[in-house]
Order: structure tokens, then sequence, then C-alpha cells
């Protein structure tokens, strides 16, 4: 029996086909595509994708891991919060292992501070409204996708008068960190592999300028191995015959306009920040969202005393090369020695849609393979560059 | 660029392999307190078990580090195997189960992984203040009727009662006794190149049951609890094939910790198909929704057995025959490199490494 919606997106026999009409087009020309969104990195590992595309076409993996990219220094904040008594800390499981300059919100945890792993905002409130006594933080990471369920949340402890409610918000949005690594010197992308969750909030036009000013197709991909090859064969094709544009491969999910019900509600509760610090990518303008003035009693930035310290990362740790997709994530010094998924330096290694955790958990095989083949002398010279994805 | 890169590579993978066997050697405990990730049955586990507790107590069968320990007492045939086990699982009742149920089946089935006729059980019982009478009442008669179907005596037990606040309802421990025939030879060392990797049935049913329970998550579906003795299914097994390498019960961290820690110990690779890997609808269907491997989610009524090759259609034929064993498949086989690895094929014809459970996707499911 197969599963609708997974299933059919799977099967071999279409991998194989589409496979072979990616090898057709790319006619041994190398083209570099960047997927920006952690989900399809974690995607391509998973299945094992990079096997089945030649070794002329490179994927490069993008800013997309909203965990990836939040600076130390919030982390630092967020324990700051977490360990200021009274208060329960509330939030996603990817954040726990997260380190910040003293350890992680598990370290936290262990030494007594009161960290709860939630799945949603709205658990948050559940534990705000059962513990009257306490403050309730929610730790808000992610982008568009993400956004939305945080606002709902806020406009419901409106609602419900909630006084032990707020939200330490790190919200942050795809396009200005897109933009940044377009305009970023020695960039040599061919193409993107557009985001299918954040489209389903802010839809099509926003990626418009990829086209229009950078003349580089993006199409938005959904999350099946089936979806991500036929991504890349519209890629090719729009390489090869033109014109260069904004695709939805992700019809299914995707509207070209998104969810306006969702962006009005994002609107109504945030507003962009004038500038926020990514990880690896530096300050970028206008690239996150804070809490309105109005719901400024809902924000833990206002209601407890945080750092609010820039922090530069562990010397070593070259998450922010591997975000922009400078370095692929072995050829960062302390990848799979130092730095693992269980003792992660850098935040790239502990989401399941950071590109080293993805690398590390999944790819290590392709990776010894090249490398046996590079010791071998023959096939340094016949295989010409090699495919590091 | 690419100049470098390929340059760099095998340097690369020098210090990463370099880093692997110093971990896989002795494993660091960097860390100043328990967290929970300690108590995953993951890699955070294994470092705490192997460089603080096993050190400590370090004689020759403890080193085995098996379910059970396996030793001879007096002169008679066969062997002793003995084992202990605590249960803290949340909720403490769950579709297809209950932790005292847990408890009576979880030992049984580290006897019986060992190769031992299980013969009896002690219950340790840690009870907090203010418990609803009607709770232990459940919870003890779920172990009686566990125990007693599985033919397998309560001998000897102990009960504690803790402050408000000290325990989370009610904790079990329970230790049990078995034989061991001294024709049962079961040892990752006999592991070789070209055997079958078989599981028992679908996997992952246990871990997600009980993550579903908790209402946190408010996701549906029909998943219960596959918590089961599986002695008499060894048995069968042993029966049909007399040189099984070796049985385990891929419990925390799956399936893919299980046989992580068969490739570590025996230096071997351990090849799998993801296809052919049996995972029901429902538990697939959550999985993909939580973001989780099935064959990270504990399983509480399935086994894993390498068996030779030649006799693995009978070792297959035996398990299907068996009621706990109809879902019964070989799952892959037992390579030579990479050594210590375990690789999976994927469903679209991709492969990858599968490594173990890193951190938990929910703590206490068993």
């Amino acid at each position: 029996m197969s599963m609708r919606f997974v299933d059919e997106y799977r099967e071999r026999a279409d991998m194989v086909h589409l496979s072979a009409e990616i090898e057709r087009l790319s006619r041994g020309r190398r083209v570099k595509l960047m997927e920006v969104c952690g989900g399809h990195t974690h995607a391509i590992y998973k299945h094992g994708i990079q096997d089945l595309l030649p070794e002329n076409v490179e994927l490069v993996h993008g800013p997309g891991c909203p965990v990836c990219v939040i600076p130390m220094g919030r982390i630092d904040d967020a324990m700051a919060i977490a360990r200021t008594p009274g208060v329960i800390f509330a939030t996603y499981g990817d954040m726990m292992r997260v380190p910040s300059s003293h350890g992680s919100l598990l370290d936290a945890k262990a030494d007594g501070a009161d960290v709860r792993f939630i799945y949603s905002p709205l658990d948050a409130l559940t534990l705000a409204r059962n513990n009257p006594t306490k403050d309730v933080v929610f730790f808000a990471v992610g982008f568009e996708t993400t956004a939305p369920s945080t606002a709902a949340t806020l406009l419901r402890a409106r609602d419900e008068g909630l006084d032990n409610f707020s939200i330490f918000c790190n919200h942050v949005t795809i396009i200005p960190a897109i933009k940044a690594i377009l305009d970023s010197p020695g960039m040599q992308l061919d193409g993107f592999i557009g985001p299918g969750h954040v489209s389903t909030i802010i839809g099509l036009s926003p990626f418009e300028f990829i086209a229009r000013d950078f003349g580089l197709p993006i199409v938005i991909t959904g999350f099946e191995p089936a979806d991500i090859l036929q991504s890349v064969v519209m890629i090719l094709r729009q390489l090869t015959d033109g014109p260069v544009r904004v695709e939805n491969q992700y019809a299914r999910v995707v509207r070209p306009d998104g969810n306006r019900r969702a962006l009005e509600i994002l609107s109504e509760t945030m507003m962009l920040r004038a500038f926020f610090e990514w990880r690896g990518l530096g300050f970028i303008s206008q690239s996150a969202l804070a809490l309105r003035p109005e719901f400024a009693r809902f924000d833990a930035e206002l209601r407890f005393a945080v750092p609010n310290l820039r922090v530069t990362d562990p010397k070593a740790c070259q998450c922010g090369e591997v975000l922009k997709g400078v370095i692929k994530p072995w050829q960062c010094k302390v990848f799979g020695a130092a730095c693992t998924p269980e003792t992660p330096i850098g935040s790239c290694m502990v989401s399941p849609e950071g590109a080293c955790a993805a690398y590390y958990n999944y790819g290590r095989y392709s990776l010894m393979r090249q490398g046996d083949a590079m010791a071998a002398p023959v096939s340094i010279a016949s295989r010409g560059p090699a495919v590091l994805t | 660029m690419s100049s470098r890169i390929e340059s760099s590579l095998p340097v690369q993978l020098g210090r990463m392999e370099r880093a692997r066997v110093v971990r896989d050697g002795e494993p660091r405990l960097r860390d100043t307190h328990i967290t929970l990730s300690h108590g995953s049955g993951g890699k955070s586990s294994h470092a705490l078990i192997e460089s603080l507790i096993l050190p400590a107590f370090r004689n020759p069968l403890l080193d085995g580090v098996a379910d059970a320990a396996v030793f001879h007492a007096g002169q008679g045939n066969g062997r002793i195997a003995m084992t202990t086990d605590s249960y803290v699982v949340s909720p403490l009742f769950f579709p297809g189960g209950d932790i005292g149920k847990l408890a009576v089946h979880g030992t049984i089935n580290d006897l019986a992984v060992a190769g031992a006729r299980p013969l009896a059980l002690s219950v340790g019982l840690i009870l907090e203040e203010g418990l609803d009478m009607e709770i232990l009442r459940r919870v003890i008669a779920s172990m009686a009727e566990a125990a007693s179907s599985a033919g397998v005596p309560v001998v000897t037990g102990d009960t504690k009662v803790v402050h408000r606040g000290k325990a989370d309802q009610l904790f079990v421990n329970t230790t049990g006794v078995g034989i061991v025939e001294d024709s049962v030879r079961l040892g990752v060392d006999t592991i070789q190149p070209g055997d079958a990797v078989l599981v028992s049935g679908y996997i992952g049913d246990h871990g997600m049951a009980v993550m579903l329970a908790r209402e946190a998550l408010e996701l549906e579906a029909n998943i219960e609890s596959d918590s089961a003795p599986l002695h008499t299914l060894v048995a069968a097994l042993l029966a049909a094939a007399p040189n099984t390498r070796t049985i385990k019960d891929p419990t925390r961290g799956g399936v893919a910790t299980t046989l992580n820690e068969i490739a570590s110990r025996a230096r071997v690779a351990i090849a799998i198909e993801e296809e052919s890997v049996p995972v029901r609808q429902a538990v697939r269907g959550a999985c993909e929704i939580l973001g989780l491997d099935p064959l990270h989610i504990a399983n509480e009524g399935k086994l894993v057995a390498i068996v030779p090759r030649a006799e693995s259609e009978a070792a297959l034929a035996a398990l299907r025959a068996h009621p706990l064993g109809r879902d019964a498949a070989v799952v892959g086989n037992v390579q030579v490199d990479p050594a210590g690895m375990v690789l999976l094929r994927t469903g679209v014809g991709g492969s990858r490494v599968l490594d173990m459970l890193v951190g938990d996707p929910l703590p206490r499911i068993c």
C-alpha cells in the first residue's frame, strides 16, 4: 500500500527518468544551484539525491536553516532569559542543543533552568495558562513559515489577556538573505531551488528580482525527491531555452499570491527590524521581525534584562562560509573531528536541516568514496572536477 | 577552487577518521551535568556508560556490554543469564501497553536476545507520595498478567515511597535471570561478511505510540505499542538457524542504533535496503510529519538478528511462522567496508550513512 503525497513522489522509475533528463539537459556543463531552504538540504541528504545527479550538477546549501542562522549572541540572550528565576522557557527541540558562548539550553536545563520543549507556540500559551505564577517565554525562531503561527499566538494571548506570556522574537525573512548572497563577491550560482514552505506564505512575486536583476532562474520546490529532481530539470530548461523567471514546481501547495491571511496577521503583530545579525552573513538590513509597539508587553526583549551583545563565533567554526555556500561543510577544519552532532561547535552541526549535520549524518560515505577515487592516481585524471555535494 | 578541494579531501577524511577512531575507542564524557541525552540510548548514553560507569565496575562479564550477562554457576549444564532494567515511561498508560507490561516484557527480552530461557523476575517499585491507588492497582495487574502469560514468575520485589515531586508517579525496575543452554553460541565476534540482517516485523510502533499518547502532539493515529515477550520467538529462530550470530532487541534509539552497535563491535559494515524495512503506514506518516526516521524509533516487541546467509531462509520462515514474527523481513547484509558503519540504500536509489540517534526526539519512552 502506498502513501499518498509521499510515495507518489518517490517512485524509483520516475527518479531514473528525471535523472536521465538532468544528464541530457546539462550536457556536461558545470551547473551550480543553491537550495535556499534547510528542508531541502535535509531531504537531499536523507534520500541520497546527490547520487542521482551527474557530477557536473552541483547543489550548494543556502542560508535557509532557521536554527543555523541565529547568531551566538541571541542564544546567549535566550540563556539569560531562561535562567531568570520564575521563568518557564519554551523552545522548539532543535534550539536546545545550539551552543551559546557558555553551553546550550540543554545544559541550562540540567543546571536547573525550567526549559520545556514544545511543538507549537500554542503549547507555550497552554503552559502560561496552566502556570499563572510563572513567566512563560516562547523562543520564536524561523522564517516566514513559522512567523504566522507566532503571530496567531500573540493575538490569542492578547485576546485572553494573559499577562505571564511573552515572546523572544527571532523571526527572520528569506528575501534579504538571498539578496545578500547574490550581492556577495565571488558569487557563482547558476540558479536557485526556491523555498517551498516560505513561499506558501509569501507567494511568488518577492522572488522576481532574482530573475529580473540577476538573470538567474528560481523554481519554488517541494520536499520530496521527485520534486527536487523535477525542479533541477525546470532550472536547466530555463538555462537552456529561457526565459529566466520564477517558476512554481510546488503548485500543489504554493499559491502564486501566498497566504494573504497569514501575511495580514504578520503585519498586524510584527514589523521589520532596521537590521539583524545573521550567523555568517553579518548584519543585514530589514531582514528580521520584531513585535510592534502595541504588543510591547508581550516582548521578552523589553520584559527581561538581556545582554544583547554581539558574540563572535568560535574561531575554528566556519558556519558563515558554509551558509553562504563558499565552502562545503567538510572543508571546515573542525568538521567531523572536533565538531560533530554530539559535540557541535557551530549551529550548522545541530539542526537536522543544517548543512553540516546533514552532511555528517548522511553524506560521509559518498565523501569517502570520493576520497578513495582521488587516492587512486588514474581516476584523478579521468574524473575532472569533483562534485562534492 | 576545485584543485584545492581535491587535494584536501583525503586530508580531511584522514582527520575525520582519526577523530572517529579516538571517539569509538574511548568515548569522552565532556558534560559536567547529566542531561536528558544521557538517557536517550544514543551516543551520549554510550559515552556516559563507557567512560564513567563501566570503568568503575570493570570485569570480564560486564565488559561484553551485552543485554544480559551470561556466566557459569557451579558445574551443571547451561549458563546463567542476568539482566536488569528500569522503566520511567511517561505517560504510564499508552495504546498497546503500560509501564508494568513494558517492565516485564523488556527484561524478558533482554534475557531472550542473550539466548536465555527466562526463569524468574524481580520487581522494584518507586512510588511518589500521592499516587492514586487505582493507578498502582492497574499497573500491578498488568504486570501480573504479562508475567503469567509469558510463563515467567515474579519471585521477589521491593517497594519504596518518595516525597511528592521526587519521582513522577511511579518508576519500575525489573531484574531477570534465565538459563542459556550450552549449545547456544551468540556473539557479535562470530559475524561474517555476507551474513543476512533480519528484523522480526514492523518497526517503530512502540516509540510512536508513546509519543502520540502525549497530548502535546495532538496528532491522532491508530498506532499501538508492540510490547511483547520475545523468548519463544528467539527459541524458534535458534531452532531453525542454530548458527545465528547475534540477536538484539532494538529499543531506545531504534533499529539504526542497534545496527550501529553491532557494526561497531564486530568491525564490519552493514548495508540496509530502506524499501525492505517493514514500517506501518501510520508510523511512516507520523514520522514524516514529525521529521523523524522510523529506524530511530524504539521497539519493545521486535528483534534484529544477524544470521549466516545459508540459514537466512530458514530463519525468515521460522520467524514468519511465529505470531510475533509474521511480518519479518531480510533487510540487508553484512559487508567488509566501511567497517563500523551502517549504510542505507534509500527508496529512490541513493545511498547514505545511517547513524545512531543523536539527541532524543522525546525522552522517557521506556
